[in-house]
Order: structure tokens, then C-alpha cells, then sequence
């Protein structure tokens, strides 16, 4: 006797938003229903790293390209251990992918790793929904348009949610020339050691600090300023993370303590931290900046820099008046802050990702500029 | 700098086609915004440049050093701009230099300047260059006389490239599979050349290229206006490639390894304007090689320009009175700067269009020397709509992938033609997989990547291709993928929910 055939590709899926509209299109990777913040990225390549960035983690990612998945699912491109969104909503998922690391397709790789997404849908409507209306909360489902409204219309709201202690690492550990390494092992002949404050860390910051010789000891996001510097870094890095940073309260206070001890570089979530830590205050975008196109003017020389960028809250300039920091990059599109330095305190901090994983590479001397601080800082 | 002299890009040719007219008024249009008196001297009084409302004063008069001299001599203009009208405007920019022209009427050249224009241009110097930033060149030979090309016949690695300089869409050039046709090819392509100089490489065929439109001010300001994947891997002219935009199966990585390459050497070079960087891709590794720099505007500027709404030329214009990025608006957002990348939210093919119809005896196979005569281009959100579109926009015989002669060819002519591309290399591809040939197969004769023979067999095997639920509707080509609202009456048709229009 034959079994039941079931065409999965078939199945529909639905994503409702909590102002009442509704997608119809069809189920992509896990079943079930998944609640969001529903957010646009605009980069045309780089899926495999955004799924893994903590910074997504609590919200469902609309890919503005509609084509994703060409080139597949590797190895290589993680940027954490997990899948941090909750749901991605694409137009189409290609199902057979080229690329010669590739070893499997995005619809495998989401089933196998439980993550439920959207495709067939009309991305460029939805993304138009979101500029206008500004960010909003929504579900993904494959168990029906209602169940999908409902979720969306119960959904706790994003910002009301501590997500920097659910994605930050438990335990400490260490990344060295060869990776993710025990945080017993001797540093080998890497000339620095930095901590990072894992806020919701990408592994690429790791990277790039160890490809200059640069140890990095990780440390949960709730660690003291006083188990800081019991570990006797050379600096101190503030990662970028998810939710908004207001939540921030003890991690903020660590930096307090900090600056003015240590050279300390802030990255996204890090900046907002710093520039909390000296009295400045943080606001909602209307629905952020995600893609690999945003260009940054740096107030000091003048020149300008395509960066990779995904924050949906920024710094009020107003408030840092007096603080002791001051603007030194804003974004040329909406003015907003992208940069600042705490000369008193010897502490930069940028709101874009230097790392990119994914997108451009042009910002990449920031990691050398925060070695020779450290290195100065040594002397 | 009041008076500025625009060079046109002359006759029609294979090679060098309207897109240099396009170009051309685009920058005309763009320094006279600017308030600069504009003349224009162009041979081809058949184009759009020439017409009364795009330059303050037209002179259509043939393009030698001798006609421009008197065209500068009477109008004395400041300036002169020359990177915007193709191969031509360029070689006649530098015959005016060399010959004391522009220095006796204190003629200022505009953009970016001869001596970057030579690095990026002569074979020699580029290669320098490239070694210099320790960027990868394929290995090679260049050849300045027969008895250099007698030297090399029994040193290089056939199938080898014959790359003359300094000529138009890759004429005199060739592939040479031994040294009888690397004699003959190369004797020909130094009679071509303006220099006579050429360069025998490294056969490449086979891996994947892939180019970057890239831009930089006088202040050091580099993006990226858009990447383009040819279909046809290495071995084939990008002016005879179906070509698309953005790249597909390049991964983060790689996309944005090629890029930081592209940008590093439009740094090197100086460029101040447009330029295009055509990189050869190892489809097995991240291996690559810098092909070629155009340092101006080219053929590939006014696809991407066209296929990302950015106005490349425009731009350039301004830049070379002076501009940085930063300030200048984009004009199709109108509430963001010139200085950002276009986020493209849509899918763009190039067909180019060969003119086998009228010269019915010509030789269609396609290699490194450029044939067509036209291309045309289709947008849409998914590659197979605009692969389509593209095809109904030929105005060939043939509305779909289905083409009577091939379907008549034998297994074994259908094998040979994989192997060896015509211009009807797209039919030969649908027909083999429509013959249920393996991907495999049809990869490892055609070294097509199979994404793009996975969507062709979509086409044929399937027939259809459409899956999102909806209508047909009009979206507009922003430059930022929806992120912001945008002023411009720039549209697609496409499958959808909703409309831009």
C-alpha cells in the first residue's frame, strides 16, 4: 500500500502584522508559528551570516533581494552558534544552489535547524509597509491566517524584552589564531589580550582581533567592571547585540567603571553603551538601519565610507552635549550618530560593523587603530 | 573654468555603440546644471549628444587632433572632458596631450588624468601596478613586434588570450589553441593596435566573470555602483555575455572580496569619475585574477547605470568639475547623496543582440573579440521573468527557448555546440536540457554554472516559472530597494501584490 504523499513545498504559510495585514505565501523551512519584530535588510548577499547574528535575535528578517539562498549554506559563514531571528520572510528561496563550498540549501538548512520562514510573497510591498509605518510587530505561520493574526496581536512587544541575556554566552571563553579556544589555554604568541563584553557578539569581531594578534577573552554581558579587570586585558570591547539599549542598566555601569581605566572600543550595541555611560540617551528609528549600503561621513577628515550597518535604536546627540563625547561620524542619509570618542577616557566607539559579515570591508582599520590604543595603552 | 569641451565617441561601430551617446548627454545635461558652457565636438551628427538642446555649442567636425585644435582654438574652452565618450574620446584626449595642443591654449583636462588613464590602459604599466597593491594578474607576454611573438610561440601554455592594446571592444583579439593561430591572430592584432603592442595570457576559459562598476571623487570617496555575473563564463566578450545584475552565485565573501579588489585599484589608479573592473572568478576556490580596467565610461556603465537607476555619467560630470560624492544628490531618491551603493531589489539580464540576420554569413562563434551589434536588457524580480523578457526583447525569430534548427541537431552537433558558444548559445542550453540532459553534463561542456541552468530548465522542463500568488504591477527602480521614497518615473512590470506606480 502506497503511504500518505505530501508535497511540502506546497504548503502555505502566512505572515500577519499586528495592524491587521495579512501575506499569504508559502511555508519556508520549519512548521509552526513564530512571533517578531519584523525588520528589513537591504544587502543583496549575506543571508548565511545575518541568520547567525545575535543582533536579529527576536525579530523576523525581510530580505529587500529577492532571490536568496543562490549560492546555499556552508561551513563557514556563522557568525554565532544559533539561528538568532525568529523568522525570515523572503520572495523566493532558491532550492538548488551553486557555489563551491555550499552543502545545503537554505529550505533544508532552516527544516533541520527548526527555523520557520515565508516565501512567495511581495517583499517590496511589505518593505514600503514598514518604511511608512515604521517597525511592527507580526507572526509567521504555517498553521493558518488566524492563528497568525492572533500571535501578532498578543505578541509581547520587542521592546519590552531583555534579549543581550538570552543570547549572551553563559560561560566564558577565549578566540585565539585558531578559533574558539578554553579560556585555560596560553595565549601563545598573540601580543594583546582584550575582553569583549558579549552582548550578542559575531564571530568575525573575534576574527579580525585575532588575525592581528590579539587574544580575546569573551565574558557574559552581566560580568563586573571588577571581574573585568581581574582578567588584566590590555582593552575592553563592547559587542554589538539585540533589543533596545535603555535595557541595558548593569552593562552600562560596567563601562562606567571602565572608561578612563583602559583603552575601550564599542561596536552597534557597544556605542549606544558608551554614549550611555557618559549620560547620553538612546531613541527608537522608525524602522533602523539594516543592508550594506549606508554611508558614514567622518566629521574629522571629511571623507565618507560605505558600511555594513543593522541597529534599530540610535544615540540623540543632544543628549551627549557636555558628556565629554563627542560626534565624530554621523550617517549621510538621516544625519544620525555613527560614531563618537571619549577623548578624556581614550575610548572610541562606532554604530556600524567594522567586522561586516556580511558587507563591505572598508572599515576594517578600526581594528588596528584599537590594537596600536591598546598597544600604546601597554607602554 | 567657464567653457568645458565634450568629447563625443564618433561613429557607430561594433564595439562602441549608442551607449556612449547616452553617456555623453548625460554629462552634457549634468555640467550645464552646474552652470558651465558646454561644447561638443562629434563626428556622428546621428546621435541624441548632438542634438541643440544638449550643449551650448555643437560642432560636428571629424574627430582628429587637427579638427579639435581648431574647435579649441576658436572656442577656447577651460576645460576638456574626455572619459565619457568611450575608447574614442579617450585615445583623442591623449593624441591632444601628446601633442602640445591642450598645453598651448591652456586647456585643463578634466577627470581623471592621462597618466592614470595610461596605467590602467597600457598592458605594462598595469601589470606593475597590480603586482605593486598585490593584486593577481593572470601570467603573461607582451608582444611589441613579430619577433617577439616568434619567442614566446613555444613558451606559452595553449589554449593561450590574445589581448591587443589600446583597441575597441577586444578587436584583432582571440583565442589561440596552438602556435599556428597564435601567429596569425597575434600578427593581425598588431596591425590593430594603435600601439602596436598586444598581450598573450593565460587561458582563464572556463571560470567565471564577474565585473564591478566602481566610482571615486578627487577626495579618495570609492563605491561601488553595481556587480554583473556573465552567464557566459571566461572566453567570451562581456559585450557578447547575457550578463546579470547583481552577481548570483558569488557568496558574501566573495562578493565583497572582488569588491574590496575593485575599489583598491581605482584607489591605485587615481581615477576621478567612473570605472569598470572585469575580474575572472575560480569557480572552485576564492582564486581570482584582475582581468581589465576600463577607466572610464564604458559599455558595462551604461548597463549598470541603466540596471541600478544610478547615473553613473552624471556623476562622473560632476566629479570631474570637482565634486565630491557626498555632494551631490542622487536624483533618483532626491532625499539621499550620490555617495552610497544601490541596493538593488530586483533581477537585470543583458541579451545582447548580434546581427547574424543581415550578415547571414558571418562567423557566429563567439570568443575575446566583441560581435554584437546591440544588447537589450530586462528587469524583474525573478531571473527567469527578466531572462524572458530579455529574449522577447531580441526581436529575433524566436519568442522562447525553443529554436527550430537546434531542435533539429543531432546529440552529437548539440554536444559541439555547447562546446563552442554562438549567438545562439541560450537555444543550444534549453535544448539540452530539454533533451533531459544532466546539469552535469551540460555544465562540464558548456562550464555554464548550474544556477543558471537550473533556472533555464525551470523554463523549458517546467514551463513555468511564476510563484507568487498575484497580478501583474508596475515597481519602481530606486536605487535603495524601497528603503527610502524616490522621485522617478523609472518602472517594471513584474508579478506582485502591489504597486509603485
Amino acid at each position: 500500500m502506497a503511504g500518505k504523499v505530501t508535497c511540502l513545498s506546497r504548503l502555505t504559510a502566512h505572515l500577519a502584522l499586528s495592524d491587521g495585514t495579512v501575506f499569504e505565501g508559502r511555508r519556508l523551512g520549519a512548521e509552526g508559528t513564530a512571533v517578531a519584530e519584523v525588520v528589513f535588510n537591504t544587502g543583496m548577499t549575506g543571508y548565511q551570516e545575518v541568520l547567525s547574528d545575535p543582533s536579529y535575535a527576536g525579530q523576523a528578517v525581510v530580505f529587500t533581494y529577492p532571490l536568496i539562498g543562490n549560492y546555499g549554506i556552508n561551513d563557514d559563514d556563522f557568525e554565532s552558534d544559533r539561528l538568532q531571528p525568529s523568522a525570515i520572510i523572503v520572495k523566493e528561496a532558491c532550492e538548488t544552489p551553486s557555489n563551491w563550498r555550499s552543502k545545503s540549501s537554505l529550505d533544508a538548512f532552516l527544516n533541520e535547524r527548526g527555523l520557520i520562514g515565508i516565501r512567495d510573497i511581495d517583499t517590496r510591498a511589505l518593505t514600503k509597509h514598514i518604511r511608512e509605518a515604521g517597525v511592527v510587530m507580526g507572526a509567521v505561520s504555517t498553521e493558518g491566517a488566524g492563528s497568525a493574526l492572533d500571535a501578532a496581536r498578543s505578541a509581547v512587544s520587542y521592546n519590552d524584552i531583555d534579549f543581550v541575556y538570552k543570547v549572551t554566552t553563559k560561560a566564558p571563553y577565549a578566540w585565539g589564531f585558531e578559533g574558539r579556544e578554553a579560556i585555560g589555554e596560553p595565549a601563545g604568541d598573540m601580543k594583546l589580550r582584550m575582553v569583549a563584553i558579549d552582548c550578542g557578539l559575531k564571530f568575525n569581531i573575534l576574527r579580525r582581533f585575532a588575525a592581528l594578534g590579539v587574544r580575546t577573552i569573551v565574558l557574559p554581558a552581566t560580568t563586573s567592571a571588577e571581574e573585568v579587570l581581574g582578567w588584566k586585558p590590555d582593552g575592553v570591547l563592547f559587542s554589538p547585540g539585540p533589543g533596545d539599549p535603555a535595557r541595558l542598566g548593569n552593562v552600562v555601569e560596567t563601562a562606567q567603571q571602565l572608561l578612563g581605566r583602559l583603552p575601550v572600543f564599542g561596536i552597534c550595541l557597544g556605542n549606544q553603551v558608551l554614549c550611555q555611560a557618559v549620560g547620553g540617551k538612546t531613541f527608537k528609528l522608525k524602522f533602523g538601519h539594516r543592508g550594506a549600503n549606508h554611508p558614514v561621513k567622518d566629521l574629522e577628515d571629511g571623507s565618507v565610507t560605505i558600511t555594513s550597518q543593522n541597529h534599530g535604536y540610535a544615540v540623540d546627540p543632544d543628549t551627549l552635549r557636555g558628556t565629554g563625547a563627542t560626534v565624530t561620524q554621523v550617517n549621510l542619509n538621516d544625519g544620525t550618530v555613527e560614531g563618537i570618542r571619549i577623548k578624556t577616557a581614550g575610548a572610541t566607539s562606532i554604530q556600524y560593523h567594522p567586522e561586516a559579515a556580511p558587507g563591505p570591508w572598508d572599515s576594517r582599520k578600526y581594528f588596528l587603530q584599537f590594537v596600536a590604543e591598546m598597544e600604546r595603552a601597554r607602554t | 573654468m567657464k567653457k568645458i569641451l565634450v568629447i563625443g565617441s564618433g561613429p557607430i561601430i561594433i564595439g562602441q555603440a549608442a551607449e556612449f551617446d547616452y553617456a555623453g548627454s548625460q554629462a552634457c545635461k549634468s555640467l550645464r546644471e552646474e552652470g558651465y558652457e558646454v561644447v561638443l565636438i562629434n563626428s556622428n551628427p546621428a546621435t541624441i549628444m548632438t542634438d541643440e538642446e544638449t550643449a551650448d555649442a555643437v560642432y560636428i567636425e571629424p574627430l582628429t587632433p587637427a579638427f579639435c585644435e581648431r574647435v579649441i582654438a576658436r572656442e577656447r574652452p577651460d576645460g576638456l572632458l574626455p572619459t565619457l565618450g568611450g575608447q574614442t574620446g579617450l585615445n583623442l584626449a591623449s593624441q591632444l596631450a601628446d601633442l602640445g595642443i591642450l598645453e598651448k591654449y591652456g586647456v585643463k583636462l578634466l577627470g581623471t588624468q592621462l597618466d592614470a588613464i595610461k596605467k590602467a590602459e597600457d598592458r605594462e604599466l598595469f601589470r606593475s601596478l597590480m603586482r605593486q597593491i598585490k593584486e593577481p594578474v593572470p601570467e603573461s607576454w607582451i608582444v611589441e613586434s613579430d619577433a617577439d611573438l616568434e619567442a614566446i610561440l613555444d613558451v606559452v601554455p595553449y589554449p593561450c588570450i590574445i589581448r591587443p592594446a589600446y583597441t575597441l571592444g577586444g578587436t584583432g583579439g582571440g583565442i589561440a589553441n596552438n602556435r599556428e593561430e597564435l601567429w596569425e591572430t597575434g600578427r593581425k592584432g598588431l596591425k590593430l593596435s594603435m600601439r602596436s603592442q598586444l598581450m598573450v595570457e593565460r587561458s582563464l576559459l572556463g571560470w567565471k566573470e564577474v565585473e564591478y562598476e566602481v566610482m571615486r571623487d578627487g577626495k579618495g570617496n570609492c563605491i561601488t555602483v553595481c556587480n554583473m555575473e556573465n552567464l557566459d563564463p571566461m572566453g567570451v566578450h562581456t559585450g557578447d555575455s547575457i550578463v546579470v545584475a547583481p552577481s548570483q552565485t558569488l557568496s558574501d565573501i566573495e562578493y565583497h572580496m572582488l569588491r574590496t579588489a575593485s575599489l583598491k585599484i581605482i584607489q591605485a589608479l587615481g581615477i576621478e569619475g567612473g570605472c569598470n573592473v572585469q575580474l575572472a572568478v575560480n569557480p572552485d576556490s576564492f582564486d581570482y585574477y584582475v582581468i581589465e580596467v576600463n577607466p572610464r565610461v564604458s559599455r558595462s556603465s551604461a548597463l549598470a547605470s541603466k540596471a541600478t537607476g544610478y547615473p553613473i555619467a552624471r556623476v562622473a560630470a560632476k566629479i570631474a568639475v570637482g565634486k565630491t560624492l557626498d555632494e551631490i544628490e542622487n536624483a533618483v531618491t532626491k532625499t539621499t547623496k550620490a555617495c552610497f551603493e544601490p541596493a538593488l531589489d530586483y533581477c537585470v539580464v543583458k541579451i545582447p543582440r548580434w546581427p547574424f540576420d543581415k550578415f547571414t554569413t558571418g562567423d557566429r562563434f563567439l570568443s575575446t573579440q566583441m560581435k554584437a551589434t546591440g544588447e537589450v536588457m530586462a528587469i524583474d524580480r525573478s531571473f527567469e521573468a527578466a531572462l524572458m523578457k530579455a529574449v522577447r526583447g531580441l526581436e529575433v525569430k524566436a519568442k522562447d527557448l525553443r529554436h527550430p534548427a537546434i531542435e533539429a541537431l543531432d546529440d552529437e552537433s548539440l554536444r559541439s555546440a555547447l562546446r563552442r558558444p554562438t549567438d545562439e548559445r541560450l537555444w543550444v542550453l534549453a535544448e539540452a536540457l530539454r533533451r533531459g540532459w544532466s546539469h552535469t553534463e551540460v555544465h562540464r561542456l558548456s562550464r555554464v554554472d548550474k544556477w543558471f541552468l537550473e533556472k533555464i530548465s525551470h523554463l523549458v522542463v517546467e514551463g513555468s516559472f511564476e510563484s507568487t500568488p498575484g497580478r501583474t504591477v508596475y515597481k519602481m527602480v530606486d536605487t535603495c530597494a524601497g528603503e527610502f521614497e524616490s522621485h522617478t518615473p523609472y518602472f517594471y512590470s513584474t508579478q506582485g501584490q502591489s504597486h509603485d506606480a
